[in-house]
């Protein structure tokens, strides 16, 4: 495959980027689009050009690095799916592809493709955890019965891998879709309860203070969230938060 | 933002129960608005409740519009919103918008006239003006097409922003169904019903 790729290329937080084009050929349909980068980039530095920065990680869709905005989508033109699960299949031959960077004032770029995410830590560092010591004195699980669709709720809650693309495909880029998830793992159960009202309160006051926008239950976070987290975890929040407000 | 929806929702709930009734009856439509126009209690409690809501509503709307964009300050040159999202719920802003000047438009039809008469000029009240009244506006059929014109972008407001407000209140997954359903069917009724009630007259006059 022959392919036509437009590049955001930007020096570092401080400069302005712009886009750059590539040509690219010998691309395989069985490659990844990771790995599509990764011959550019081979390509690049054999003609002592700056390769492209992008992030990854695993590249098997767990440790939610990947990030890249294509084609006016992020992850890619698929649903469910992270960046490295992205196969270059679903581009024929000949096609042209804009390569962006997430775009949220809270995900500033730091080189390229590359985006800072560290807002999504410090949202997590406000209360996404329970205070119980565990190490060393770790119960067996059964001992708490929790019902099997608390459990399950709980569990496709706590699948989230903090990628940040509910966030970039949000036309107000707000982040509810991550910080209700993050809330909702620990409020299904048991062991969430003692500081659930702390939580919820503290983790929505940090993602406000980071900068991210306001839900307006538009839905296409849960469209393009790899993990396929339920925008029913935004209403479950708001409810809770209401009810510690009150 | 959701609060103050859904309080428009109630008014305009009842705003259609009322106006529906000069359909069938002239009489019950003279009477319901005889009481509504003079009661003090609609006249000097709710009505100023209402007027603060609308405004509440809209400066709200427009503030995090703002805010929002302020959200995502560099834009991406290619965003498909289409391909996870409907139309409708990102563009809230654009309904609410005609639906804005729609309400501009109907205060100098009804509200401005109406203020005259009963606190400007303190015309002596006539019970059953309000037929008459309401059959001469349309008469006209670019008002009666301006008036439809309006109420499909309503109904498109409402499409998204009924169901969104009780997401937004924390009404969550046991309702969400009906929710939903309830949304498509007052959504599509409502604002049909008050496109039907302005043809109606339209024609008949
Ligand atoms: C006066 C002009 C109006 C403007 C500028 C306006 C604007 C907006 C905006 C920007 C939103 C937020 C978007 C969102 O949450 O997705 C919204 C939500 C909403 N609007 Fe309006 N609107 C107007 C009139 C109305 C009217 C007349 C009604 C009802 C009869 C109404 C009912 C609602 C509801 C129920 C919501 C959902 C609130 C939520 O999601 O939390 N709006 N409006
Ligand atoms: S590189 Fe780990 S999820 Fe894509």
């Amino acid at each position: 495959m022959k392919l036509y790729l437009k590049i955001w290329r930007q020096t570092n937080v401080d400069s302005n980027g712009s886009f750059q084009n590539y040509e690219i050929d010998e691309i395989t349909p069985d490659m990844s689009f990771l790995e599509m980068m990764d011959v550019l980039n081979e390509k690049l530095i054999l003609e002592g050009v700056d390769p492209v920065a992008f992030d990854h990680d695993c590249r098997e869709g767990i440790c939610g690095s990947c990030s890249l905005f294509i084609n006016g989508r992020a992850h890619g033109p698929d649903t469910g799916i992270t960046t490295c699960q992205l196969h270059m299949r679903k581009f024929q031959d000949g096609d042209s592809i804009v390569i962006e960077p997430f775009r949220a004032s809270s995900f500033p770029v730091i080189k390229d493709l590359v985006v800072d995410r560290t807002s999504f830590d410090r949202i997590q560092h406000a209360g996404g955890y329970i205070s119980i010591n565990t190490s060393g004195n770790t119960q067996d699980a059964n001992t708490i019965p929790i019902r099997k669709e608390d459990a399950d709720n709980a569990f496709d809650a706590a699948t989230c891998i903090g990628c940040g693309a509910c966030v970039a495909t949000c036309k107000n880029a707000s982040a509810m879709l991550f910080v209700s998830a993050k809330v909702s793992q620990f409020s299904y159960l048991p062991q969430g309860q003692v500081e659930a009202k702390d939580r919820v309160l503290n983790m929505v006051k940090q993602m406000d203070e980071e900068g991210f926008g306001n839900c307006t239950n538009t839905g296409a976070c849960e469209v393009e969230c790899p993990k396929g987290i339920s925008i029913k975890n935004i209403a479950r929040m708001n409810k809770e938060f209401l009810k510690a407000k009150l | 933002m959701a609060l103050s929806g859904l309080f428009l929702v109630v008014f305009l709930t009842q705003h259609f129960l009322i106006n529906v009734t000069s359909v069938f009856s002239e009489d019950i439509f003279n009477k319901l608005s005889h009481f509504m126009g003079t009661n003090p209690l609609v006249q000097f409690v709710l009505q100023p409740i209402l007027i603060f809501g609308v405004i509440f509503h809209f400066v709200m709307g427009f503030y995090l519009e703002i805010l929002n964009a302020k959200s995502r300050k560099n834009n991406y040159s290619k965003f498909s919103g289409g391909s996870n999202s409907s139309w409708i719920s990102r563009n809230m802003i654009f309904s609410g918008g005609v639906i804005l000047v729609f309400l501009v438009i109907h205060f100098i039809d009804f509200w401005i006239p109406e203020m005259n008469y009963k606190y400007v000029e303190v015309l002596p009240e006539d019970p059953n003006r309000y037929f008459e009244e309401l059959v001469h506006k349309f008469e006209s059929p670019l008002k009666t097409a301006i008036y439809s014109f309006s109420f499909i972008f309503l109904a498109l407001h409402l499409l998204h922003g009924f169901s969104s407000s009780f997401k937004t209140v924390g009404v969550d997954s046991k309702y969400y169904n009906l929710i939903q359903k309830g949304t498509f069917l007052f959504s599509v009724i409502i604002p049909a019903g008050f496109v039907f009630i302005a043809i109606f007259h339209n024609l008949t006059s």
